[in-house]
């Protein structure tokens, strides 16, 4: 028999046992990575530290990262607010998609409208793309009990492939020479960057909706209805909080905040539409949000860190040919490893002792 | 001639339907035992590198086909360690391992990418092959097939008519009972976990070795989430198992049709219909939910060990 056992905790584990476990999962993470990395025939220490180098070492590496976070932190922010209704919403990425391409409608309907006007229409129509693309699975599951976890996922499908018809179709660039893509914004179209650093002005958008967000949670009536209600569905109900309709709420504003993140991506990034803005943000949003405990200050941390992730990986690929899909290694074990320790927040090991 | 075309399109019906098929019947597995395991994906996608590499190296497509089942089983043991070791979130490790599977077998195959290796090849049955339509239908296929006929009765039996099958639904129904009877939970979901994921890297398998000899990066394209549907709509009934499995052969059989004789549809809306038909099929099956095996505590954890 073991020499240890499980044991419950008089009280859960605090914010600074809580950040030592996960920092130790982050570790074991990294370390098991290497050892993929030395089985692939990459020299591990090295490639670990091209990884970081490329991630935060420089200047330009390190506002690549930041550029990166920006649509994941928006992703993930959304991904949270559902999560925190205990709602499994796993379509951030084909309401970023849909997010997108509203506002690419917008944006090449009216490219002559002032900038004042022609982006917050923009982000409108970006939010009621995601929206939308929330608002189905809620409405199903709200109505028929259907699964919204699957009708999430298949939406993204869906909505990747409706972005491919429109960018191979109707929206194709005449002079692209064939490229899938939409013809450039105009100049009022685009959120232009920052001084004279490449990270764009969303950077400021997620602060705000960062901010936003944490005030909703910790101040409103609804927020706290939300997070009520995740935590106890069946004694919410008791006490008559209108759980359907919360659950509609939650994945209409999370659709929204996805639409936002993919808003920025056409607008700020690439200046138009096209398939390669499609890069798994909402998967990784996910990622990132249940590292950051749904907690919005510490999604902007695990924005950062796994958006430096995929950078450091591209730097990775370059310098020593690791596949890019090392990228999403790293991810899936960073989950597995958290999700494990949190069994550290109500349960602790303890010596048996002899009898 | 109309009728040599609805043969050969229902032919290919069960041909696509067949690894969809092995995937939904390992979920089901898992899902009786009262553990919800999102990550099919990818863990056909690893079954799928698994079974190309091994038939490839030792040119015995046999082989490749069980070294697919060990390896969904020990990738499903890592949902397993942190399920039922950590009390993880269900939801979330499946999600967890859908995303590392797709990375690893991303991640080892590129040297793959593009090569063949020694597959199934269609043998008809003697005798049934010969009956008219049905045996064109049915039996001649590659043996894969004929292997997926006889898991649902088999697996059906198992829950219905075993000890052990009676223990894993009552881990899956009620763990608390079933402790007090004295039934290891823990063990039964430790089974139900590695059993199912036998099949589902069968099904990955089944991908690579049968329905094509290539290995691709993206060969699963969803399947595996289109399996967890199907449990759903088979009521956690490994017949009705047989049915989802086949419509959704059929879609995509349908769907290469379509795209091989030019039609004016883009390609990019005929690839939704598999994805459109599982929201659809998902929206049919809860209306009628009352009549569904659905496990009681399917994705409620159990206290972590003493």
């Amino acid at each position: 028999m073991l020499p240890m056992r499980i044991v419950k905790r008089q009280e859960p584990l605090g914010f600074g046992g809580s950040f030592f476990v996960i920092f130790s999962a982050l570790v074991v993470s990294l370390l098991l990575s290497a050892f993929l990395l030395f089985l692939g025939g990459t020299p591990p220490v090295r490639g670990m530290s091209v990884l970081f180098q490329g991630a935060f070492g420089s200047r330009w590496a390190l506002e690549d990262s930041v550029l990166k976070a920006i649509p994941i932190f928006l992703c993930s922010l959304g991904v949270a607010v559902a999560f925190r209704l205990k709602i499994w919403n796993i379509g951030a990425e084909g309401q970023f998609a849909l997010g997108a391409i509203g506002a690419t409608w917008i944006a090449l309907s009216f490219p002559a409208w002032p900038k004042h006007f022609l982006l917050p229409a923009m982000i409108v129509m970006a939010m009621v793309g995601g929206g939308l693309w929330g608002l189905i699975p809620a409405l199903l599951r709200q109505r028929l009990k259907t699964n919204e976890i699957i009708v999430t996922l298949m939406m993204n499908y869906i909505a990747i492939l409706l972005l491919d018809y429109l960018v191979y179709g109707v929206w194709k660039d005449p002079r692209s020479f064939g490229f899938p893509m939409t013809p450039m914004f105009s100049e009022q179209a685009i959120v232009g960057k920052i001084g004279s650093t490449s990270i764009n002005w969303g950077l400021a958008h997620c602060l705000i909706l960062g901010l936003v967000v944490w005030v909703f949670f910790r101040f409103t009536r609804v927020g706290f209805e939300i997070k009520a209600s995740g935590d106890n569905v069946r004694a919410a109900r008791y006490a008559g909080l209108p759980y359907d309709r919360l659950v509609v709420l939650v994945m209409v504003l999370s659709g929204a905040l996805a639409g936002w993140a993919g808003f920025l991506e056409a607008s700020a990034t690439v200046n138009r539409l096209q398939p390669s803005i499609m890069v798994g943000y909402g998967y990784t949003a996910i990622v990132v949000a249940w590292l950051a405990r749904l907690h919005p200050a510490s999604i902007g941390v695990a924005a950062i860190l796994l958006a430096g992730l995929r950078v450091g990986v591209e730097s990775l690929q370059l310098d020593l040919q690791v596949p890019s899909a090392f990228g999403g290694i790293i991810e899936g074990l960073i989950l597995l490893t958290v999700l494990a320790g949190g069994l550290f927040t109500h349960y602790r090991f303890a010596w048996r002792r002899k009898i | 001639m109309t009728g040599e075309i609805v043969i050969a399109l229902l032919a290919a019906t069960v041909q696509s339907g067949t690894p969809i098929l092995f995937a939904t019947l390992g979920e089901i597995f898992t899902e009786k035992s009262g553990v919800l395991n999102l990550g099919v994906e990818g863990v056909m996608i690893l079954g799928a590198l698994a079974g190309f590499v091994v038939a490839r190296q030792t040119g015995n497509p046999t082989l490749g086909f069980f070294a697919a089942g060990l390896v969904g089983s020990l990738a499903t043991a890592i949902h397993g360690m942190v399920c039922l070791w950590f009390c993880g979130n269900q939801v979330v490790s499946g999600l967890a391992l859908t995303i590392l599977g797709t990375g690893l077998a991303n991640y080892l195959g590129t040297t793959f990418i593009g090569t063949a290796a020694p597959g199934f090849t269609p043998f008809a049955v003697p005798l049934l092959s010969a009956i008219p339509v049905i045996g064109q239908i049915f039996f001649q296929h590659d043996p894969l097939v004929y292997v997926s006929y006889l898991i649902p009765p088999v697996m059906w039996l198992f829950f219905a008519r075993t000890r052990f099958g009676l223990g894993l639904r009552a881990a899956g129904e009620y763990p608390a009972a079933a402790t007090a009877a004295g039934l290891n939970v823990r063990a039964y979901r430790w089974l139900g976990i590695v059993g199912g994921g036998f099949f589902m890297g069968l099904g990955g398998a089944y991908l690579s070795l049968a329905y094509t000899h290539l290995w691709t990066s993206s060969l699963t394209a969803g399947r595996g989430w289109i399996a967890v549907a199907l449990v759903i709509f088979a009521f956690w009934r490994p017949g009705r198992a047989v049915f989802g499995a086949y419509l959704f052969g059929g879609i995509m059989a349908l769907q290469l049709r379509l795209q091989a004789s030019g039609t004016q549809l883009p390609s990019s809306i005929l690839l939704m219909l598999p994805y459109v038909l599982t929201v659809i099929v998902l929206v049919l099956s809860s209306w009628r939910k009352r009549t569904s095996d659905e496990p009681a505590s399917l994705g409620v954890n159990i206290a972590p060990a003493d």
